[in-house]
């Protein structure tokens, strides 16, 4: 004998739940939180330390920086930059879930900082699915990946809030089209938020800056 | 390793509504967007579920595939093999429609109550 129960339960919805409390929580102290996403090397940690060194004097900045491993280069790297930082060793899984931020975020400052910055494991996949309770889902792209990549992994574009394109300054010398490369984000996901720049020469990151200048000052 | 997390919160899932039964069957939608493989996830939960209820249950996965919208003529048409482009009017891209989800259905327990 056997009964059939209905569940009709989404999987994820435990991590969500979590997602809302890190939310209320990061809302309780005015503080605005980007989860950002990329391939391993499109530049995460590049792009903060540039962020963190431009802003460090004028908006307190955090960051947890999540890795498949015990090495803490990249949190190293913030932490020189500027900025307080948190290291998860997700113990070799591909993607931050809800629950590290919540524990990660008993450990940073809350009360000195404006503006959280997570750095995903480096992964065009998983992380999408799993929501952290940042305000702002960011992809960062980079030339030398491929113009393809929209067309290869549509639900990250779909589903992000802003998009880097990082490695601008390679243009010149990779098979880059660029008008591909829109189209398929634009197909995705209309009126994306974009930033092209380079976190090598620099190029571009005004405009980045000045955004979260302008989100992080609001938030409080 | 994908599908090590999503394999655990699905096992949780799966023992609360089985509130201590043994679990026969477990039926899983998987939406083409999430990435999931049904092999994948049959492998870790052997390992994960092993002296649960749900150990010898048998994971049955019907597989959405991932759909966009067209946001021109509102065909729905399969993302796989389309280069985001509808193959009704030709515009380029769409929302996401189908397959964005992973769920578990229902499950299947012994006992004949219905909790």
């Amino acid at each position: 004998m056997s009964t059939t129960v209905p569940v009709v339960e989404r999987v994820l919805s435990a991590n969500d739940a979590v997602a809302a409390e890190v939310r209320a929580q990061l809302d309780a102290r005015g503080i605005f939180c980007l989860n950002l996403m990329a391939g391993p090397g499109a530049g995460k940690t590049s792009l903060i330390e540039r962020t963190v060194a431009a802003l460090k004097d004028e908006i307190p900045i955090g960051m947890i920086n999540g890795d498949t491993s015990a090495a803490a280069f990249d949190a190293e790297r913030s932490q020189r930059a500027g900025a307080a930082s948190v290291h998860i060793n997700t113990g070799g899984k591909c993607h931050l879930e809800a629950a590290m931020v919540r524990d990660a975020l008993a450990l940073l400052p809350l009360e000195k900082i404006r503006l959280l910055l997570i750095e995903n494991v480096g992964n065009l996949v998983c992380p999408m699915s799993w929501k952290l309770g940042a305000h702002a889902n960011v992809l960062i792209s980079s030339v030398p990946e491929g113009d393809d990549k929209p067309y290869k992994y549509p639900k990250m574009y779909a589903g992000v809030d802003v998009l880097v394109l990082n490695k601008i300054d390679l243009l010149p010398y990779v098979d880059f089209d660029r008008a591909k490369f829109l189209r398929g984000v634009e197909a995705l996901n209309p009126g994306l938020r974009s930033f092209e720049l380079s976190c090598r020469t620099g190029e571009g990151l005004e405009a980045w800056i000045a955004w979260l200048k302008q989100i992080a000052g609001a938030s409080r | 390793m994908h599908e090590l997390a999503i394999t655990q919160a699905m096992l949780d899932i799966v023992l609360k509504h089985a509130r201590g039964a043994r679990v026969r069957k477990v039926s899983v939608t998987v939406g083409e967007w999430t990435g999931y493989v049904g092999d994948s996830i049959e492998l870790f939960w052997r390992e994960l579920a092993r002296g649960t209820p749900a150990e010898d249950a048998q994971l049955e996965f019907r597989l959405e595939p991932a759909t966009l919208r067209c946001r021109t003529c509102s065909a729905v048409f399969p993302v796989d093999g389309s280069m985001l482009a509808c193959p009704r009017c030709g515009a380029l891209g769409g929302e996401p429609a189908g397959g964005r989800d992973c769920m578990v259905e229902s499950i299947e327990i012994e006992g004949g109550e219905s909790p």
